[in-house]
């Protein structure tokens, strides 16, 4: 996907500014809310005109304004998932599945139902009417819907904001394997640090309708760890889950992970905080902590006053937290070793 | 004996005809008009709306008189209907037309109501998925105020059963032509004698006008419980 963006909108006490181009397939758009993230959704989308200025798609112009082009909406093939799912209340779960797909022509559609419905586990959901839905499901069919109507693009504007904590991340699955399943390009709009890091590549963050940075989901985390009291959140991918006493044990990397949550699926992700991970200078005899890993210091960086430490632990990444203090007194250094230690109930499931 | 006599009977028949009419007619104008109240980006929409509800403010002696004028033998319209040999005033076409004009706002009303209830997001949806407008407007809008077509009709229904100022004036009060419940009970009321006569057909009147009432409410809930699930 290529797409290019210079745009200006004006309105009553706030103006969009955007200008960028992308050829990432995954770009996430990052910023508070009021930022104008969702106006840049309605100007991509077509349901919004801008003031001036151009949109470009893989090289076709979708708006330009000296050409005075503008594709209206239904035409230019870029589907939205939005906040609130938006299912059609008067249809079953299955006609508002394939509302899109019986307006694409024939020879525009990629995606075949059944497959998409396997992928999202839709099957007991089709005969339903929408309006009995959980809100996951809900999100879920909106997904679908989008997806089978074959878009050249894919937008997402906070499409997890509007779900209850848990039901968030179950769904997050679901995107990932709609989008290694179908390859369909997306631009995922989120406040949340978390969500761009599982959803994008390439990371455009939007402050007061400007585009204030270009960056990775890494970079972004990293920049940002210094000032959120959450630290650096790791995110642990794990597998292979065996249910042990009282404790789940996974495989991630080369290492035995052992958490107090866990669950049958075969892949699951963790949250750690930068903060909940103690470092030792020498393998202690006994600790309390069921994770001890052996790791390589790759990197030390500044943290307003604290030190961040970038470690490499069978093959993963984790970056820890440190007071300056301790950072000196271990003597801490890129390329030495040290031990980490962690509690199995410090690392939260996420799916 | 018959409690009613033959021309009674007549009223009863030609007020549901004319009733029924007025409103089959009205359905898709007052569609068009809430559609273009509420999502046609149109200037001048105060205007449209101050002359679709005209008729709810003013005397109905007046629309009547107005219609007369419009349709009669001289009038703009009517001169140009007589050249195809067409005559609508004193005909129950008149009792339709002035029961449509009287009736409208309420239609009109309802219907838009109904559409301002319809998230914007579901449209926009629709169109990102393809649908133009017209598409959107039969797969999305229609059903989705269905039931506000309804109410709006069976409350126009019910006030086209009790037209009198605008159909006597335009129409006027011939027995078996355009003589409608409410104009022979104004008959009864006038000849001496006629006021058992008059009280029977009001006593229609109530009946008719209660049963309208309650099935307009039942829909109306049923359209409330929809809306508050979806």
């Amino acid at each position: 996907m290529r797409l290019r963006i210079a745009l200006q909108k004006r309105f009553e006490g706030f103006d969009l500014e955007a200008d960028f181009s992308t050829s990432s397939a995954r770009l996430g758009i990052f910023g508070p809310s009021g930022s104008g993230k969702s106006t840049l959704v309605g100007l991509l989308a077509g349901l919004e005109e801008p003031d001036a200025g151009l949109i470009e798609l893989d090289g076709e112009p979708l708006y330009c304004s000296k050409r005075r082009i503008s594709v209206p909406s239904e035409k230019r093939r870029i589907s939205v998932v939005f906040q609130h799912a938006h299912l059609f209340p008067h249809m079953s779960a299955r006609r508002n599945l394939l509302y899109g797909y019986r307006r694409t022509p024939a020879a525009a559609r990629r995606i075949d139902p059944a497959d998409l419905v396997g992928v999202l586990e839709l099957e007991p959901l089709l005969g339903r009417d929408v309006t009995t839905l959980s809100g996951g499901e809900r999100q879920r069919v909106a997904l679908g819907r989008a997806v089978l109507a074959s878009p050249r693009l894919l937008l997402m504007d906070e499409p997890l904001s509007a779900l209850d904590e848990g039901l968030k991340y179950q769904i997050i699955p679901y995107l990932r394997a709609v989008f290694e399943r179908f390859g369909i390009p997306l631009v995922f709009i989120s406040h949340s640090m978390n969500e761009m890091r599982l959803m994008s590549d390439e990371v455009i963050v939007l402050r007061r309708g400007r585009v204030a940075a270009r960056t990775t989901p890494e970079e972004l985390a990293r920049s940002s760890m210094g000032r959120s009291r959450a630290g650096y959140t790791n995110l642990l991918k794990a597998s292979e889950p065996q249910a042990g006493d009282g404790a789940f044990l996974y495989r991630w990397g080369q290492n035995r992970l052992i958490t107090s949550d866990g669950g049958t699926t075969p892949e699951a992700l963790f949250e750690l905080s930068s903060r909940e991970i103690m470092l030792f200078k020498r393998h202690p005899e006994a600790i309390s902590a069921r994770n001890l890993f052996g790791c390589r210091i790759v990197e030390l960086f500044d943290l307003d006053g604290r030190v961040g430490v970038e470690l490499e632990c069978g093959g993963e990444r984790l970056v820890v937290q440190v007071v300056k203090e301790a950072a000196t007194e271990l003597g801490l250094q890129p390329g030495g070793e040290v031990h980490a230690a962690i509690k199995a109930s410090s690392l939260r499931k996420v799916y | 004996m018959s409690l009613f006599t033959p021309s009674d009977y007549q009223a009863m028949a030609l007020s549901a005809r004319v009733a029924v009419t007025a409103t089959v007619i009205a359905i898709p104008f007052g569609f068009a008009a809430a559609y273009l109240l509420v999502f046609s980006p149109v200037r001048g929409k105060r205007v449209l709306d101050g002359v679709i509800n005209l008729p709810l403010v003013l005397p109905p002696v007046v629309v009547g008189y107005l219609l007369l004028l419009t349709f009669g033998g001289r009038g703009w319209l009517g001169s140009w209907l007589a050249r195809w040999h067409i005559q609508v005033v004193f005909t129950w076409w008149a009792a339709v037309l002035a029961s449509m004009v009287i009736g409208f706002p309420l239609l009109v009303r309802s219907i838009r109501l109904g559409m301002e209830g319809i998230d914007e997001r579901l449209l926009q949806a629709s169109r990102t998925l393809g649908a133009p407008w017209y598409d959107t407007l039969f797969s999305i809008i229609v059903p989705l105020s269905g039931r506000a077509v309804l109410a709006g009709a069976t409350l126009m229904f019910a006030r086209s059963l009790g037209e009198f100022g605008a159909t006597i004036i335009f129409a006027g009060n011939i027995p078996g032509v355009t003589q409608t419940i409410p104009l022979a009970i104004y008959n009864y009321i006038n000849v001496p004698g006629g006021d058992r006569m008059a009280l029977s057909l009001c006593f229609v009147s109530i009946v008719l006008s209660f049963a309208v009432l309650m099935l307009n409410e039942g829909v109306v809930r049923r359209f409330g419980r929809r809306r508050s699930r979806s």
